[in-house]
């Protein structure tokens, strides 16, 4: 178990540097002289000289990313250049915002995609089954913008029961912004429902066919223990794993859904800086995501193998 | 001698079965009609394809024609779909984005699903440094959120076709390659393969021969997967604004400037966004479809 | 309810599947009973519908499995007619199964004492204390050695014997009417399988017992009666020595013969196979369903054969048993059939001792690395290593067959595969043809991989699916052999041919073919390149006997008109003495014992080569044997004992000597070499392991 962690941790690591070295790399291809849009277009040829020896663009790529890497990892994201201010505040209250959205979406996503896979899989191929498939095979299809747009319509047009634009003022209270947190939720919900809860399906449907579960059927246990203490002790393992990767699948449809909402998180920031050029905002956007992501992989897996013996017990 | 001549069952199934294999494609198509709803994504498909071929003789005005005496008009029988702000027919630019949506989702998927088959044909074959180099490179990449990956590399890029065309080929590159390679890791252990080595083949004709076949079906799944979740990802870019630029008949993008006015004109949203959810859903039905026929067990 | 009552009872039993859109029946038309105490072998090959009758009596076929008619009388009751909650009551309390391969039939996340507990507090309405206690009682009655560690444990940290024997104990701890074991030692290497029975031979004791199996061997040694059955149909039924003595079903007696008895080699008896192939269940004869395999079979067979009482518990389903008994009392075999037309090839009863030999291994090594973790790593711990095969020498002279023994673990195909190139050996020489073979396939010329070909094990992955026989075939005759396309295609005819497959079969794609038909086309397939060496990897392990049968002596003809050198390795010793001009045995990747074939069955033996003869299961109801059993089982190969790798399981381990010294090898006179500290005059005074009584 410890090796496995230690493993897992090591993994991690590698996996983060190595996408700091993409994004930095990535980020070095932005068109555009990065001095030249600081400055505007009426600057002179030799204050933007001097700008760039000021920020170290002259320097070589490496010692570049690893002043980068560094001053990251110490704190200092750099500033911004369309907004000229430090960007760790800025990019630290729009993870906050973003991370509650994500939160209360799982909070809600989780246990219901989760009851309706094990439904749909021990149901497998009657009406139960193929009402929640072909439902979630619909809606998990339609992009977040879409749904969005249609819960728009009908809860703050017709109804006029929510706002349609979610932008929370900054210094709000929980309870000022959750009116504004609903249908964004909502539509994130939408989408992980689907997914999550086809995943679990199938999960279930591959250990309704083990042999133990018929070793346990022929002990003569009640069907329900059968299921509950035996089927789904071993089908629910893996939903952790789905959980992890949905959370990526989040992140690109928070990404989306901040948009359509207005949402003042880290999607609707990156966005905004892609759009500015913001190469530092870009980057920094760009790996604190990532980092999420990243660890949230890291907490499924010692879930994962917290709750599996086979991993456990290595 | 193998059987009696008065019961030479083997001969009647070898009969039944040459009849099965000469018409494998009608057998498909058979299938997807077999079960209503990939009937009714494959038709839905079948018609947006028909769409993007003849949207030029199919739609009444030219995309960006506009008719300033028939702005901002609602449904009729003259635009069915009504007009933008602009006085453009919404019908002609929703059919003649179709041909936009689709070769762009068709062409970025059909591109990564080629260099993913080499890539993960040959790592997974031929293993060793080069695989473990590759996988964990993979890794990295598919470490960062798709979109995430897009949007970054669209800020580079450039807002334009071409690199929306790159976007997908990069982001769905690797996720073909570990398919392919997890197929292939599986097939290299089998006894036709390794017979195949010891006669001393030359890896091309293992790989094309002896591997590929195999491989086959789950590529098909996994491309129509790819295709759906492509043209995903090139509504949600035009809706971002970040992808192909205005004037472009795209229906992501129409559906972003549509927001301006979706109080007054709520039609210029409506079909667009019908048309890509009508689209993703009929794909994504079709997609199911081949994944039942072609992975069912027997 | 007197004690002659059956316990079970059959009547007219048919069960269908829902397949490919119509109700086919898997068991047509089955009668039987059982009696109390009886232990009842149910026997039959792949398809014979055993499993399924089995699963009929628990009433358990799934969704698309159905009893369509007849009855299971099971006490009193019949359990075609019980209701689903009273079906609960029955399983596990009154009739109880022990599972095939135990690995995936216990809860791979319940511990093991839990899975146990569990049955104890259900049928036997214990609670949480009395149960676990009992739990433990039950692990210790089944010999596993700390029953509390095993209690504890969750399945994957004990081996597949120790699994075994908790699904045993679970099913024994109701006292069930009836026990049913489905195939409970099948995946079992054969000395934890010979362990295995001892326990159930001595646990069931006044247990009512329905054994189900394909091996005859395990039958002869633990049942009373048997019944025999053959695609979906009981062909015929009857105590135990009966049926061994005077089969009355000619598939019976096929079955029989088809196995190679100790003793048999191929120099003093040609197997007797059963031509043809197992019927497939869409596609099974309306008459009598062996009649296109039989022998005897004529007009009348077209009707179905009704059941025949020879003597009151001696049944067949069979119109010729009459002739089957004349048979046996010696009249001639009509002729006109496949094995009794065929003589005795011309197998080379000497072959010239000094040419050189074909192949030859000096200090034959595999390793394989084991990933590091990061934390052996960072503490720069050397890389961990499985030593597959770890220095092993020998030669095969020409035209010979060197059968190589060994249980899984013993690394006898990691050597096979280092050998032709499909891994790289670590260390070592090998020589093909007195030329040194390079350790990389990719270094050695087309004319050495002419010379070296290979069967390998599984039939169903030695066809690629997609291309026909006659395509699968052209191509080492062209890459092999230089052939162009015209002159391969000439001799595809003659390799279908050389492995008695008709001509149309170059048309087929291999999905039409049956296995054994497949392991043909594999074995034309390395012939194509008449090579030099042929190494045959477990190439008949997955066949059904009555097809193993005449694989090998395929083998044994194409070897004798090609003089071929065959490397033939197995874990069936059975097969491997009849066959093998010389035996290796190897354990953990060493050889314990090579010498002479004909003198394998005779001492002096090496310990591990004893005990691995003692746990045959032959199909002899009237052979005895000494009862030797060795301790626990094979231990991992990444923790390899010291010394005598054999160490920890001999029975006749003689001390310390053992565990920190590697063997000497020692020589008798007529060239057999063991690999141990027991001097041979000792071991020669060993008992054949084997006394028939």
């Amino acid at each position: 178990m410890r090796r496995y962690l230690l493993r897992r941790s090591g993994f991690l690591l590698i996996t983060l540097l190595f996408t700091s070295l993409v994004i930095f790399i990535v980020t070095q291809y932005l068109p555009g002289d990065v001095a030249r849009v600081i400055l505007g277009r009426e600057a002179g040829e030799a204050a933007v000289q001097d700008l760039r020896a000021e920020l170290g663009l002259d320097d070589p790529l490496p010692v570049q990313y690893f002043r980068w890497l560094g001053n990251f990892l110490q704190g200092d994201w750099g500033i911004s250049y369309s907004t000229k201010s430090e960007i760790q505040p800025l990019v630290l209250s729009r993870l906050r915002n973003s991370l509650m959205l994500a939160m209360i979406t799982l909070v809600i996503s989780v246990p219901l995609a989760v009851t309706l896979g094990v439904i749909a899989g021990l149901n497998e191929n009657k009406p139960v089954d193929n009402t929640i498939s072909i439902t979630s095979l619909s809606v998990v299809g339609l992009p977040e913008f879409i749904t969005g747009l249609v819960l728009i319509q009908i809860f703050a047009f017709r109804l006029n029961l929510l706002p349609a634009n979610s932008s929370i003022p900054p210094g709000s209270s929980f309870a000022e912004a959750l009116p504004m947190l609903v249908l964004p939720a909502l539509t994130a919900t939408f989408v992980l429902l689907a997914y999550i809860a086809r995943l679990t399906r199938a999960g279930v449907i591959e250990e309704l066919k083990q042999t133990y579960v018929r070793t346990a059927e022929l002990k003569g246990l009640p069907h329900h223990t059968v299921i509950l203490k035996h089927v789904l002790r071993n089908a629910l393992l893996p939903t952790i794993t789905v959980v992890a990767i949905s959370f990526g699948w989040l992140i690109s449809g928070l990404i989306v859904i901040e948009n359509v909402f207005n949402y003042p998180g880290l999607g609707r920031l990156l966005v905004f800086a892609i759009d500015r050029r913001d190469l530092p905002l870009i980057q920094a956007v760009t790996l604190v995501t990532v980092l999420a992501f990243a660890l949230a992989n890291l907490v499924a897996d010692l879930l994962y193998a917290y709750f599996n013996p086979r991993i456990r017990y290595e | 001698m193998t059987a009696s001549p008065l019961f030479d069952t083997q001969e009647e199934q070898g009969l039944q079965s040459t009849v099965d294999r000469s018409s494998g494609r009608s057998k498909l198509i058979h299938s997807l009609y077999s079960r209503p709803t990939s009937a009714i994504g494959t038709s839905i498909f079948l018609i947006f394809l028909l769409l993007a071929l003849l949207g030029p003789i199919i739609a009444p005005y030219a995309e960006n024609q506009q008719i300033v005496s028939d702005a901002r008009q609602p449904p009729s029988s003259e635009h069915v779909f009504g007009t933008d702000n602009l006085g453009r027919d919404v019908y002609s630019r929703v059919v003649l984005g179709a041909r936009n949506i689709l070769l762009l989702a068709g062409l970025g998927t059909l591109l990564a699903v080629l260099s993913g088959t080499v890539l993960g044909l040959v790592s997974g074959y031929r293993g060793g440094l080069l695989d473990e180099g590759l996988m964990r490179f993979f890794d990295g990449l598919l470490a960062i959120p798709a979109l995430l990956f897009a949007l970054l590399l669209l800020g580079i890029l450039g807002p334009s076709s071409s690199s929306v065309l790159m976007v997908i080929v990069i982001v769905y590159t690797p996720i073909v390659a570990r398919v392919v390679r997890s197929v292939v890791l599986s097939v290299k252990q089998r006894g036709y393969v390794e017979a195949a080595r010891l006669q001393g083949e030359r890896q091309s004709v293992i790989l094309w021969r002896e591997i590929f076949p195999s491989v086959l079906p789950v590529l098909a799944v996994e491309s129509a997967l790819r295709f759906s979740y492509a043209i995903f990802l090139v509504a949600s870019l035009g809706f971002l604004g970040v992808s192909v630029q205005p004037p472009t008949p795209d229906w992501g993008l129409m559906v972003k400037e549509s927001r301006n006015y979706v109080d007054q004109l709520p039609w210029t949203m409506f079909f667009p966004a019908a048309a890509i959810a009508i689209l993703v859903v009929g794909v994504n039905l079709m997609a199911d479809g081949i994944k039942r026929f072609l992975l069912a067990p027997d | 309810m007197t004690s002659l009552d059956p316990i079970l009872s059959i009547e007219n039993l048919t069960v269908a599947y829902y397949l490919h859109g119509e109700w086919q029946d898997a068991v047509r038309d089955v009668s039987l009973q059982i009696h109390p105490g009886q232990v009842y072998g149910l026997v039959g090959e792949s398809g014979s519908g055993k499993t399924t009758l089995a699963m009929a009596i628990m009433r358990y076929l799934g969704v698309t499995g159905v009893i369509r008619s007849g009855k299971i009388i099971f006490s009193g009751r019949d359990i075609a007619a019980v209701s689903q909650a009273d079906m609960r009551e029955i399983w596990g309390a009154q009739i109880s199964l022990v599972p095939q391969n135990p690995h995936s039939a216990l809860n791979p996340s319940i511990r093991v004492g839990e899975q146990v507990a569990e049955i104890l507090r259900i049928h036997l309405g214990m609670g949480q204390v009395a149960a676990r206690q009992y739990t433990l009682e039950l692990l210790h009655q089944v010999r596993l050695p700390d029953p509390k560690r095993v209690a504890e444990s969750y399945p994957h940290q004990i081996s597949g014997g120790m699994q075994q024997r908790v699904l045993i104990a679970m099913a024994l701890s109701t006292k069930p009417q009836l026990l049913i074991l489905d195939e409970p030692t099948t995946s079992l290497d054969v000395t934890t399988q010979a362990a295995i029975l001892d326990l159930i031979r001595e646990l069931i004791h006044g247990t009512t017992v329905l054994y189900v199996t394909h091996n005859l061997g395990v039958v002869a040694q633990i049942c009373d009666r048997v019944a025999v059955m053959y695609a979906g149909e009981l062909v015929e039924d009857a105590p135990l020595e009966e049926l061994f003595n005077r089969p009355l079903h000619v598939y019976t007696q096929g079955l029989l013969e088809s196995v190679p008895r100790l003793g048999e080699t191929k120099l003093n008896a040609r197997l007797k196979a059963i031509p043809g192939q197992i019927p497939s269940l869409g596609a099974r004869p309306q008459g009598c369903v062996f009649m296109p395999r039989c022998w005897l079979a004529d007009e009348s067979c077209k009707e179905r054969p009704p059941l025949f009482e020879f003597q009151p518990e001696h049944r067949t389903r069979c119109h010729h048993w009459q002739e089957l008994i004349d048979v046996q009392a010696g009249a001639p075999r009509p002729t006109g059939v496949d094995h009794a037309t065929l003589p005795l090839q011309n197998i080379p009863s000497s072959v010239d001792e000094t040419a050189p030999p074909v192949l030859t291994l000096q200090d034959l090594r595999v390793h394989y690395a084991i990933s590091h973790t990061l934390g052996e790593f960072v503490q720069r711990k050397p890389a961990r290593q499985v030593e597959a095969v770890d220095g092993v020498s020998l030669e095969i002279a020409a035209a010979r067959t060197l059968g190589l023994v060994g249980e899984s673990g013993s690394g006898k195909s990691s050597l096979a595969r280092a050998v032709v190139g499909l891994v790289e050996r670590t260390d070592g020489q090998v020589e093909l043809l007195q030329a040194s073979l390079p350790a990389r396939l990719s270094q050695r010329d087309i004319e050495t991989l002419r010379q070296l070909q290979m069967v390998f094990q599984d039939p169903e992955e030695a066809l690629n699916p997609h291309q026909t026989v006659g395509s699968t075939l052209r191509r080492p005759l062209i890459t092999l052999l230089g052939l162009s396309a015209g002159e391969a295609d000439s001799r595809i005819d003659q390799l279908l041919q050389a492995v008695k497959l008709p001509p149309e079969y170059k048309d087929r794609m291999p999905a039409r073919l049956s296995g054994g038909e497949k392991q043909r086309v594999a074995i034309a397939r390395a012939f194509a390149s008449n090579p030099d060496l042929l190494i045959a990897d477990e190439a008949v392990s997955s066949l059904d006997v009555s097809i193993q049968a005449s694989i090998i002596n395929l083998l044994n003809e194409l070897q004798a008109g090609l003089g071929t050198t065959l490397l033939f390795i197995s874990h069936d010793l059975g097969v491997v003495t009849y066959l093998s001009d010389s035996i290796a045995v190897v354990y953990l990747g060493r050889l314990m014992q090579i010498g002479p074939a004909g003198g394998l069955l005779e001492p002096p033996y090496h310990p591990y080569t004893e005990a691995l003869i003692a746990d045959i299961p032959i199909a002899d109801p009237g052979a005895r044997r000494a009862p030797i059993r060795l301790e626990s089982e094979t231990p991992s190969p990444l923790q390899k004992p010291t010394g005598c790798p054999f160490h920890t399981r001999c029975h006749r381990k003689i001390g310390v000597i053992c565990q920190t010294q590697a063997p000497p090898w020692q020589e008798t006179a007529d060239g057999k070499r063991i690999y141990c500290h027991i001097p041979i005059e000792q071991l020669q005074a060993a008992q054949p392991p084997i006394l028939k009584i």
